[in-house]
């Protein structure tokens, strides 16, 4: 698709290399949005926002388009705390088959489990 | 088809919210995809949504009302500029984002309390209608509040040429509360609310933001009214004339 | 998978072979990042830019309900702007770094968002044409391998699923109108209907990055497969509305149930794609202005925040917003 825009014949393909952290514009938020009573809060996206109260409105207009009962929380970017992904802690499931559901053989009589 | 004027005082009476309606989305539209921030576009086309979206339900009612000879598109694109009866503040241009929440700010401080009037209208469906504008106009009004706020309390350039903003659309204010003998009748009928009744509170909202905003209050001197019997500025003319062009181009046609 | 997996290029190409999701903190090639980062970017670019052609009509509508019809679609459009570009962000690079990058030309955007909307009939084509391209390529980006851009793609398709049937039925309505109406749908599909094609790219034989893309399943499909896929879907659909494909060698081959098509305008792609399409200039000045004209107020509100910073994080609190 066009979104990987071709290079034509004859220009050189534009080396450009990201991440020097060039922000000089508004800080980044993360959002978080309960959809509706008796779900948990999930991570949507995330906004740009001078401060948090713009945060909160301009997560309500991209995320939830105003809907009513939805309960948003912005957290900035920065202040999010990640696990490193190849920490050896947490082995994959396939050493601990017998957390899996489909480890157990339940006869499909006994129905919904 | 030129002439499209309604003859029911109720239908009078819901054109002219219509008309202010349809006449700000106008100009809101108009700012789309020029805004500050991509954030930005967003809520101002969600605004820009909101007041179509009402302006269509009044025009519908007010067709239906008016003894269904007219649809409400007719309504709003078959009368001249001399028929609208819009408010002088919303058919003003803008120049920036500055004056564009000015005279959002301005209005919506007005919306706010008329929906919330209008909410207990003993027309069932100017209430039903007026209950979800109330909703609307909450998230409009704190989001101009907003950026009065950040632009009047922001950078020096910012602070003078939003409190530039305010002093030139001060002089359309007092309109906004001027009633006449309609509606006198329609607040009396328990249909509309009487808008000099909207003053106290609008004046409360503002002079608060202001004051955070550390925006002086204009002086009140000047003050210019006559758009509810058609007596416009120069500019609404030209908004018309975009908007209906379509239309009129080839009256009688489904789109 | 027996023993823990190494972390870095062979969990990589594991996760890659499964069919799952690489996330933002994984191990990746400096190549698999760039390119989804340019790609992402683009996307991002594209629908930001797109809204200008719809936004040129928005005031000029002839219904209200068409009115607030094309306003929501043109907020979709900023809204998927912004979940692009979100997401493309978990990649480490700031949205303004990508933005400069497409106000200097050193990114680009669709090509098709280069033409000029000239009649309220083009609103039916966008929709139709354009958007029901759009979603043929999104629909399959859904399972794009890196894990942001493929939710951003589950969102938006989501959100998309109007835009094609809105363009269509603006379509439909002028079709069934006033010779006029007609006359106006018929010249809004014989300038859309090559460019619309040509959004799928060059040919599988001419696309430098096509090979790369599907090894790493950035890409899932070719272009021509997608393309192919959108001609059998629209071609009827405008039989439909009793109107023609600007294509005299547009033919139904029997044996394999496939539109087949005449020779796309590899030049005037080419040619849009280096710069020199009909509103190429227009469509960044917008742009550049709307960012220049706005700065009094990012740095307004970058000012305010700075002054009143320990207050909002408690009022934001309070306010139960």
């Amino acid at each position: 698709m066009s979104y990987d825009v071709p290079v034509a014949p004859g220009d050189k393909p534009q080396d450009i290399s990201f991440g020097g952290g060039t922000d000089h514009g508004f800080p980044l938020w993360e959002v978080f949005v309960r959809a509706k009573r008796g779900l948990n809060h999930t991570h949507v996206g995330s906004v740009h926002a001078p401060d948090a109260e713009t945060a909160i409105q301009n997560a309500r207009d991209s995320y939830t388009r105003r809907a009513e009962g939805v309960s948003v929380w912005v957290v900035p970017s920065t202040e999010i705390i990640a696990s490193d992904d190849a920490d050896s802690m947490f082995s994959p499931f396939e050493h601990v088959p017998y957390r899996h559901p489909t480890f157990y053989e339940i006869p499909e009589e006994v129905g919904q489990l | 088809m030129n002439t499209v004027t309604t003859t029911n005082t109720l239908a009078t009476y819901l054109v002219r919210h219509a008309d202010d309606n349809v006449v700000l989305g106008q100009r809101l539209a108009q700012y789309i995809s020029n805004a500050p921030d991509l954030e930005e576009d967003l809520a101002v086309g969600n605004i820009t949504l909101d007041h179509i979206g009402v302006a269509d339900h009044l025009f519908t009612y007010a067709a239906a009302v008016d003894d269904g000879r007219r649809s409400g598109d007719e309504l709003a694109m078959f009368r001249s500029e001399r028929e609208y009866t819009n408010l002088l503040l919303v058919e003003q241009r803008h120049d920036g984002f500055g004056d564009l929440m000015a005279r959002q700010f301005l209005f919506d401080a007005y919306q706010l309390p008329l929906w919330h009037a209008l909410s207990t209208s003993t027309d069932e469906t100017i209430a039903g209608i007026a209950q979800r504008a109330a909703k609307e106009a909450t998230y409009h009004l704190r989001h101009s509040s907003m950026w009065i706020v950040r632009l009047g309390d922001g950078t020096d350039e910012s602070h003078a040429r939003i409190q530039s903003s305010i002093d030139q659309l001060w002089r359309f204010t007092s309109e906004m509360f001027e009633a006449d003998d309609l509606d006198r009748e329609m607040a009396e009928a328990g249909f509309g609310v009487d808008p000099s009744t909207l003053q106290t509170t609008w004046q409360s909202t503002v002079d608060a933001v202001l004051e955070e905003a550390t925006i002086t209050r204009p002086s009140d001197d000047f003050q210019t009214s006559g758009g509810r019997s058609g007596m416009h500025t120069e500019y609404l003319g030209h908004l018309l004339a975009e908007m209906q062009w379509l239309q009129r181009s080839q009256p009688g046609m489904s789109w | 998978m027996d023993a823990p997996m190494e972390y870095g290029p062979e969990q990589f190409a594991a996760i890659i072979a499964a069919d799952e999701k690489i996330e933002p903190r994984d191990w990746m090639p400096d190549g698999y990042r760039k390119t989804v980062i340019r790609q992402m970017a683009q996307h991002a670019h594209s629908e930001v830019i797109g809204m200008q052609p719809e936004a040129n009509w928005i005031t000029r509508a002839p219904t209200l309900l068409r009115k607030m019809i094309l306003i929501a679609k043109v907020q979709d459009e900023a809204g998927h702007g912004l979940y692009l570009y979100s997401a493309t962000e978990t990649l480490g690079v700031s949205r303004d770094e990508l933005q400069n990058l497409l106000h200097i030309g050193k990114q680009k955007y669709s090509s098709i968002f280069n033409y000029p909307t000239l009649s309220w009939a083009d609103m039916g084509a966008i929709g139709w044409l354009v958007d029901g391209a759009a979603i043929v390529n999104q629909i399959v980006l859904q399972g794009t391998s890196y894990g942001p851009y493929s939710r951003a793609m589950v969102k938006i398709c989501k959100e998309e699923s109007f835009h094609a049937r809105q363009g269509y039925s603006i379509m439909m309505a002028l079709a069934q109108g006033s010779e006029e109406q007609k006359a106006m749908c018929q010249d809004a599909l014989d300038r859309w209907w090559w460019p619309a094609l040509m959004m799928f790219g060059p040919h599988d034989a001419d696309s430098s990055h096509t090979e790369e893309s599907m090894a790493w399943k950035v890409k899932r499909k070719t272009n021509d497969e997608l393309r192919q896929m959108f001609i059998d879907q629209t071609v009827p659909q405008a039989h439909y509305l009793g109107m023609t494909i600007p294509d005299p060698d547009l033919a139904f081959d029997e044996e394999t149930g496939h539109w087949s098509i005449g020779e796309i305008d590899w030049d005037e792609f080419w040619a849009t794609v280096k710069g020199n399409g009909r509103l190429n200039r227009e469509r960044i000045a917008h742009k550049v202005k709307a960012w220049d004209d706005g700065k009094w107020v990012r740095d307004a509100a970058t000012a305010y925040a700075a002054k009143h910073a320990h207050e909002l994080d408690e009022s934001a609190l309070v306010k139960n917003v």
